[in-house]
Order: C-alpha cells, then structure tokens, then sequence
C-alpha cells in the first residue's frame, strides 16, 4: 500500500515539528538541500528556471505510467531544501492529486511567514510551478 | 559621546527578532530614525497640519515656515550658496530623474556622452539611460578598477568634448568606497564637465560642502541619514537649474496660468510642483543635526574601531571576499559587501536573520557591480554611527556559524 498524499504531508509537518528554534528548522532545510540528488547540469536551462526567487531554482519534471516525477536544483542550499522538501511530497503523485491539494502543509511548517518576502515570493512561485505542471497533465 | 547615549535616541535598535536582540546591519538600505525625528513628524501632523505657501491663514503660516526654514537648515548642511539651490523631492532616485530629465532637456543633444561610473546604484544610471535614449545621446560607462575605486587617470582619458556630464556615488552603496569629490570636479571641470554626485552613502558617512568639493549637482535620501522617509534634496548650481526646464507641471510651480500660455514660478519653486511631503520634509532638521552631532570625535573613533574589527575579521578569513578594499588613500565606509567561497549570498543572509542580524543580500540594485566582479550577489553588512562593538562581535560569530552550516 503506498503512503497517500495526507500522510506524507502529515509526515513533513511532524518532521519540521521536531525542531522548536528556527535555526534549527533552517539547519533540517539545510540537510534536505545536501541530500538533494545530483541534478544534470544539461538541464540547467532557463526555462526550467523558476521565476521570481532571489536564488535560482531550476524544476524539471517528466510523466510517467500517470504520474509526475519531479527533479530541482538551485545554487542556494535553503532554497535547494525548501524545492526538496516539496518535491518529496509531491513526486511520483498523480497530476488530479497534486491539482487539487491546497498546499496548506507549508503553512503548517510555519515556512511561508517565517521565509523573507522575496522568499516567500520565491516559495509561493515554486508552488505556483509545481500546480502548473499538475494542471497542464490533468487529463480532461 | 559614548555609543549607548546615542542608542537611547532610535528606539528600533532595541527590537527582537526571533526573541534574540536585533542587530541592525543594514543601514544602508535605511538608517532608524531618531526620536526627535519621529516627534518632529508628529507635531507637524498634530499641530501645524496646513498646505504651504497658499493660504493667509495661521496654520498654513506655521507649516510653510516649517518647511522653509528645512530648506535654510540644508542650505547650511550641504554649504550652498544660496536656498534656492536646495529642491526637496521624494528621495535620491526622484532628484537623480528630475535632474536627468531637465539637464537633458537643456544640455543635451544628439552624439553628446553622459559618463556614468560603473559602481553606481541603479538610481544614478537607469534614469541617465533614459534621458539618452529620448535624446541621442551615448552612456558612457567609466570602469572601475579592481579595488573598486575611480581612477582619476581613467577619467582624464574618458573625458571627450562631447561630455556632458559625469555621475558619480559620492560614496558607493556596495562598495562603500568614498570618491574624491573634488579632485573628480576639478578634472572634469577643467574640460568643462559638470559632475553629478549621488549622496545616499556620503551625506551618512561624510561632510558634504558641495562649495569645497565644487560639484553642480548632489543629491540624497531623508530616510538614510535618519529623517522620514518621503523625502530627499537635489542640489543643483543655481546658473544650471536656471537653464532648467520645471521637471512636472502643476500647482505650486507656476507664475501665471492663462491657457494661452505660463510662466513658471523661481527657483526653487518651479521645480517642486504639487502639494510637497510637507509633514515629512521638517524632519530633515532634527535628522541632520543628528546626523552632526554623530560627527563627535569620542564617537567617530570609537566607530573606527568597530569597523576596523570587522574589516579585519573579514579579510583574514580566506573563504571570504570582501570587495572595495582602496589600495590607495580612499576612505571605506563602514559598507561591507562579500561573498563567502561556495556559499550563496542569500542563505548566509538567511541565516543571519534567524540569528537576529540583518544584513542586505542580492544584487542591492547595482547589477554592474555584480557583473565586474563576477558574482551573482553579495552579503552586505552596512554600520551606522549607533552600531556598537558587541553588535560587531556577534555579527562574526554569527557569520561564521552560517558559513560552518552551509558548508
Ligand atoms: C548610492 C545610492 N544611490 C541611490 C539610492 C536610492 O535611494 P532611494 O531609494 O532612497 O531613492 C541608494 C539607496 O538605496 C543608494 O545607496
């Protein structure tokens, strides 16, 4: 039985809940850049690049038997682990599920007034990216 | 003066971030204001609320005194001639486009040069770039040399007959390098080119005489050396903005209106149209007798020792690159922009703050300067005279636990 989409994000909120200082929290987001795998410098390219962050974020995806795999970079380590994170809960789903999901669980985390404005501008647009993607693969 | 006296003074020093005390390194972008600054712009608004210059009546009496007597008070800062070379605009960027407008109106043809230093905020470039673009004439960039300065050799060799003008940070807002003003207008003048000079930086860490330095225009920001924000002075030579065009029509700037035609009100009236920041501007007064008083010789030494610590703390650490270090007899303000080897600027800030430090981060509007040194961004640290030794400590502990976490 695979995990739904509920419990992996349940999952994140917990994991973050762990840490109650928020150097701490940045710390986790910091790991979870590290461990980001290795991401093809080919596809470094400007319009995979997602607009509107202070730090550059490149999100590449692909589908597969229904499902959106996803893959990023950015050349800033937060940044890196913020896409991290989302890409953890939101590859491998089905493009009805990640188009009709709220996104809520970032706020959960406490990410989106915690991160600066333009942060936050870059977090809202990678979300803004990721439901995109969703939306363009719904099948009508 | 002792630095905690003058730390009573601006009551957002004493704020928490993330319950840790803030420290406040980012004075560049805007410095805190004093709470006389804030009275001032209370009083006005409680007490002496009228338009200017229209009315007979008391109110009206006490608020255009208010904002005159700020235009004498400046006069005297800036060592003007006369008043009515000091125009009160919204800020730097808004005197830098008025100024570029009309100079551009009046000097400029097509095939004339504007040379323009390559460590300039986007707000002494962008606007000369646009008045080039209406009227044909060529931006010329004056490179910088590697330890960030302007080489006076390099402007002699840039100056043709076809320059018109020069624009120059007085003191540059990433590099903090402070120009030499006056041996700049004496080369330029000597071929006949007027020098623009951006204060943002230099009216917070320098004197200002434009008479001894000689420059036709200078202008700043109010909310960098401590007043309102909204407000913001260009000085220009009085036989320039004569020859001026007025920037915006409207009221206020006017001697009489027929719809067959108008004449325009004198300096510096024709160039300040509309109803002013007039609640705001008066604040000038007490932010650069601050910003004097701040000048005292206990404090001004007091603060070299905390840029010296962090200048030293930042060139001996050999992941770190700090640029803007003059080779020669250039003054550094206390402005220190870096890149830490391998880390991004942003997430050095990033953690700063949840320290409970801020610092600047990106490209602080002067991509050029991003561009002649490489890099995509920087971290800047900027200190204003309030900031104190302990703050300085912690901002390098600080620094350097980010690094150690992002590495
Ligand atoms: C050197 C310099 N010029 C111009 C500006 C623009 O000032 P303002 O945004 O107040 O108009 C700044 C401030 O960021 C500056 O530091």
């Amino acid at each position: 039985m695979e995990t739904s989409l509920e419990e992996v994000k349940k999952q994140v909120v917990e994991d973050f809940s762990l840490y109650d200082e928020w150097l701490d929290k940045y710390e986790y987001l910091i790991e979870l850049g590290k461990a980001l795998e290795n991401y093809p410098e080919e596809k470094k390219t400007d319009d995979r690049l997602i607009k509107g962050c202070q730090s550059r974020v490149w999100l590449d995806y692909w589908v597969k038997d229904g499902r959106i795999w996803f893959s990023a970079d950015s050349d800033a380590i937060i940044t890196k682990g913020i896409i991290s994170m989302l890409i953890s809960v939101y590859s491998g789903r089905t493009p009805e599920e990640i188009a009709g999901d709220d996104f809520g669980f970032v706020e959960e985390i406490g990410l989106k007034e915690n991160l600066s404005p333009t942060r936050a501008n870059g977090l809202a647009s990678m979300i803004d990216k990721i439901k995109a993607v969703a939306a363009e693969n719904v099948q009508s | 003066m002792l630095v905690e006296e003058i730390r009573k003074s601006f009551p957002g020093l004493a704020g928490t971030v993330y319950s840790r005390p803030l420290v406040y390194f980012d004075n560049a972008a805007t410095a805190m204001r004093p709470i006389r600054v804030i009275s001032k712009l209370e009083d006005l608004s409680y007490n002496h609320n009228a338009n200017i210059h229209r009315a007979v009546h008391r109110l009206s009496a006490e608020a255009t005194e208010e904002y005159e007597n700020t235009r004498d008070s400046v006069q005297k800062y800036l060592n003007a001639r006369s008043r009515e070379e000091i125009v009160f605009t919204s800020g730097t960027t808004a005197a830098v486009n008025l100024a570029a407008f009309c100079f551009g109106e009046s000097f400029i043809r097509h095939g004339d040069e504007i040379l323009v230093s390559e460590a300039e905020h986007h707000s002494n470039l962008v606007p000369w770039q646009m008045m080039c673009e209406r009227k044909g004439a060529v931006l010329k960039k004056l490179p910088i040399e590697d330890d960030g300065t302007v080489s006076l050799d390099v402007l002699v060799r840039m100056l043709t007959p076809a320059t018109k003008l020069f624009c120059v940070a007085h003191i540059t807002n990433t590099l903090g390098i402070e120009n030499p003003l006056k041996d700049i207008v004496n080369i330029c003048h000597s071929k006949n080119c007027p020098v623009f000079a951006d204060g943002a930086q230099g009216i917070v860490h320098s004197r200002t005489d434009v008479q001894e330095t000689g420059v036709d225009f200078y202008s700043f920001s109010g909310h960098k050396v401590y007043a309102a924000t909204g407000t913001g002075v260009l000085y220009g030579r009085k036989e320039l903005l004569e020859k001026m065009p007025p920037y915006m029509g409207g009221g206020e700037m006017v001697g009489t209106v027929k719809f067959t035609g108008t004449t325009y009100a004198p300096l510096p009236g024709k160039f300040e149209a509309g109803t002013q920041n007039i609640n705001a501007i008066p604040t000038l007064v007490p932010a650069l007798e601050m910003a004097e008083a701040m000048r005292d010789t206990e404090l001004e030494k007091y603060c070299e020792g905390v840029s010296e610590y962090i200048f030293d703390a930042l060139t001996s650490n050999p992941r770190i690159r700090l640029f803007g270090v003059p080779r020669g007899a250039q003054k550094k303000a206390p402005i220190f922009s870096f890149v830490v080897d391998g880390v991004h600027h942003e997430d050095i800030a990033l953690i700063l703050d949840k320290m409970g430090i801020a610092v600047r981060s990106g490209q602080m509007c002067a991509e050029p300067v991003m561009d002649r040194f490489g890099v995509t961004g920087m971290v800047r640290a900027s200190l204003a005279p309030y900031n104190t030794m302990e703050e300085a400590e912690s901002f390098i502990r600080a620094l350097e636990r980010a690094i150690k976490m992002l590495s």
